[in-house]
C-alpha cells in the first residue's frame, strides 16, 4: 500500500462523511462545521492531484473566508434547530430512484476513467511552483476578460447588497 | 520495520516534529513568564517572584495548576464543539510552525541530510495563510458552543475582526511577494541577501522598500492574534473574558497557548518577509561573528553565576545554578567548530523573532484598547486603503521598470 492511495482514501472518506453530516445534522452550526470539513478534505485531494495552489486557495477562500461568514451569520441570528417534515411523496417516489440512478451513472464513468488511477498511484502529485506561474498566465492573459468580468460582477453584487441594506424604510 | 526502511523521510520528519514541538511548547511556557516580567517592569512592579528564583518556575506551577483544576462544561453547552474548539485553536496554531524555516544549513538526522524546516514547500506563504485563516474557528466555535452571552459576543467580535484584518494582512504581504517574485520562504529570504547599492551598510531587507507594507502587516498581525490594543474578543471590562469565559482547566490553557503560538508564528513571518529571516545583518567577511552566539551565552552564564552567589534562598541558588550550568553548557557547545556554522542561521532568526515578541509585549504594556467601532473603521477605512495603495505603488514600480525583477 503506498502512501498517496492511503491518503486519497482517507480524505475521500472524510469528504463524503462531511457531506453526509452536512445534510443530516439538525443544528445549522453542525452543518457549517461539516461543510468546512468537506472543503478541507477537498483541498487535500487537490494537493494529491498535484495542484497545491488550488488547494491553498480552496482553503483560504472557501474554508477561511466564506465559511467564516456562514458561521458568523448563524451565530448572529442565533439560528435554532431545524424543523423536519416527513418525506414528501415526490422525494420518495421520484427523488430516491433518480438519486440512485445518478450514483450508478457516476460510478460507471468513474470506473472507466483514468483520473482515479493517476491519483491512486501517486503520479499526479507533482507539487511545483511552475503550475502557479502557468495558472497566473492563463488567468491574466488568456482569460483576462472573463476573470475581470467576474470580479466586476462580484463588486456589483456587493454594491447591490449595500444599497438594499442602506435603503430608508 | 520494512515500511520505515522504505520511507526514511517519515522518520526524519517525525524526529523533527518532536524536537520542534518540545522547543515550541517550552518557549510558549516561558513566553508567558517573559510577558509577565516585562509588563510588570513597564508598570513598576516585580512580576512573578516567589515560585523559583525570579519566578522562573512560575510557568511550571501554572501548568500544574491548570492540569489539576476541575474541568467544567456548562450543561447547556454543545458538548462536541465545546471540546473541539480549543483543540482546533491549539493544533492549527502549532501546525503553522511546521512551515517556518529556521536556518539555511543542512543537518543530518539519522544519516539523512535534511533542512531546518519540517515542510519545505514552494507555496509556503499561501499555506501559512491558509492555516491561519481557519484558525478563527477555534475562537468562533468556542464562543458559540458555550451557549452563554459573553462568549457569544466575544466570538462574534472575533470573527468580524479576523475577517476584516485578514484582508489587510494578506494585501500588505503581496508587495514583498512581488519584490521577491516567489512564494517560497527560502527564495524570499535569499532575495534579501546583500546590501543596497547606494547605501552599502544597510542590508537589503524588504522592510526598507516595503516600510508601508511592514507597518500595515504588523498592525494587522496584532489584530489577527487578538492582542492589545485589538483584544476586543476578550475585553475583560465588557465581556468578562470573552470567548473563553466558560472554559476552565486545561481547555483554557489551550486557548492561552494558541494565542502565544500565533504570536510566535506572526513574528516568524514578519522576520522572514521583512527582516531577512536567518540572514545576518553584518557582512559575511566578519567571520568572528560565528563566535557571537556562544559568547553571548557564556556572558549570560557569568551573570547568572554572579546572581546565584547573590541569592539567599537555597532553592533559588539551586535553580539559578542549573540555569548557569545550562548557559555554560550550551554556550560551549555553540563554540564547537562543527556546530558554529550550523547555528548561525537559527541564531539570527531567533534573535529577530525575540525582538518582535518583545515589541508585542511592549505594545501590550503601553497602548490602551480600541473601542469596537474604532477598530472596525481603522481596519476598513485606513489599513485596507493604505495596503492597497502600497500594492498599487509596488506594482507600478515594477511596471515602469524602476527596479529590475530578481
Amino acid at each position: 500500500m503506498n502512501i498517496p492511495i492511503l491518503l486519497f482514501f482517507i480524505f475521500a472518506l472524510l469528504a463524503v462523511a462531511g457531506a453526509l453530516l452536512l445534510i443530516l445534522a439538525r443544528e445549522p452550526i453542525h452543518s457549517a462545521v461539516a461543510l468546512i470539513l468537506v472543503m478541507v478534505a477537498l483541498a487535500a485531494l487537490y494537493l494529491l492531484l498535484g495542484a497545491p495552489f488550488i488547494a491553498a486557495v480552496q482553503i483560504i477562500v472557501y474554508a477561511g473566508a466564506i465559511m467564516v461568514l456562514f458561521v458568523f451569520v448563524i451565530m448572529l441570528l442565533n439560528a435554532g434547530v431545524e424543523e423536519r417534515t416527513n418525506w414528501s411523496k415526490v422525494a420518495k417516489y421520484a427523488g430516491l430512484p433518480l438519486g440512485l440512478f445518478l450514483l450508478l451513472y457516476l460510478g460507471h464513468w468513474l470506473a472507466r476513467s483514468f483520473v482515479g488511477g493517476t491519483v491512486a498511484n501517486g503520479s499526479g502529485a507533482l507539487a511545483t511552483a511552475q503550475s502557479t506561474r502557468e495558472l497566473s498566465f492563463l488567468l491574466f492573459q488568456k482569460y483576462m476578460f472573463p476573470f475581470e468580468a467576474t470580479s466586476i460582477l462580484i463588486l456589483i453584487a456587493i454594491l447591490g447588497a449595500l444599497v438594499l441594506a442602506k435603503r430608508e424604510p | 520495520m520494512e515500511f520505515i526502511a522504505q520511507h526514511p523521510v517519515l522518520v526524519v520528519s517525525l524526529v523533527k516534529i518532536v524536537v520542534l514541538l518540545f522547543v515550541a511548547l517550552t518557549t510558549l511556557a516561558y513566553l508567558t513568564w517573559f510577558e509577565r516580567k516585562v509588563v510588570a517592569h513597564i508598570q513598576s512592579r516585580w512580576g512573578p517572584y516567589y515560585v523559583g528564583a525570579h519566578g522562573l518556575l512560575q510557568p511550571l506551577a501554572d501548568g500544574v495548576k491548570f492540569l489539576f483544576k476541575e474541568d467544567l462544561t456548562p450543561p447547556q453547552a454543545d458538548k462536541f464543539l465545546y471540546v473541539l474548539a480549543p483543540f482546533l485553536a491549539l493544533s492549527l496554531a502549532l501546525t503553522t510552525l511546521a512551515l517556518i524555516p529556521f536556518g539555511p544549513a543542512t543537518i543530518y538526522v539519522l544519516g539523512h541530510p535534511t533542512q531546518l524546516v519540517i515542510a519545505n514547500i514552494d507555496l509556503g506563504v499561501l499555506f501559512l495563510f491558509a492555516i491561519t485563516s481557519i484558525g478563527v474557528y477555534g475562537v468562533a466555535l468556542a464562543g458559540w458552543s458555550s451557549n452563554s452571552k459573553y462568549p457569544l459576543l466575544g466570538g462574534l467580535r472575533s470573527s468580524a475582526q479576523m475577517i476584516s484584518y485578514e484582508v489587510s494582512i494578506t494585501l500588505s504581504v503581496v508587495g514583498v511577494l512581488l519584490l521577491a517574485g516567489s512564494l517560497d520562504f527560502n527564495e524570499i529570504i535569499e532575495h534579501q541577501r546583500g546590501y543596497f547599492h547606494y547605501l552599502p551598510f544597510i542590508p537589503r531587507w524588504h522592510v526598507v522598500p516595503q516600510i508601508v507594507g511592514f507597518l500595515c502587516y504588523i498592525t494587522a498581525a496584532i489584530a489577527e492574534t487578538n492582542r492589545v490594543p485589538f483584544d476586543l474578543p476578550e475585553a475583560e471590562t465588557e465581556l468578562v473574558a470573552g470567548f473563553h469565559t466558560e472554559y476552565s482547566s486545561f481547555k483554557f490553557a489551550m486557548f492561552f497557548m494558541a494565542e502565544y503560538a500565533n504570536m510566535i508564528t506572526v513574528s516568524c513571518l514578519a522576520t522572514i518577509l521583512f527582516f531577512g529571516g536567518w540572514l545576518s545583518p553584518f557582512p559575511d567577511s566578519w567571520t568572528f561573528l560565528q563566535f557571537l552566539p556562544g559568547a553571548l551565552l557564556l556572558l549570560t552564564g557569568l551573570y547568572t553565576a554572579y546572581d546565584t552567589a547573590r541569592q539567599t534562598r537555597g532553592m533559588a541558588r539551586l535553580q539559578l545554578g542549573f540555569v548557569t550550568l545550562l548557559a555554560f553548557g550550551i554556550g560551549a557547545l555553540c563554540l564547537l567548530p562543527g556546530v558554529r556554522p550550523v547555528i548561525q542561521g537559527p541564531f539570527w532568526f531567533l534573535t529577530k523573532v525575540l525582538a518582535f515578541l518583545f515589541f508585542y509585549v511592549w505594545t501590550r504594556g503601553t497602548l490602551p484598547r480600541f473601542r469596537y467601532d474604532q477598530l472596525m473603521s481603522f481596519g476598513w477605512k485606513l489599513l485596507l486603503p493604505v495596503s492597497l495603495l502600497n500594492l498599487l505603488a509596488t506594482s507600478a514600480w515594477f511596471l515602469y521598470g524602476w527596479v529590475k525583477h530578481g
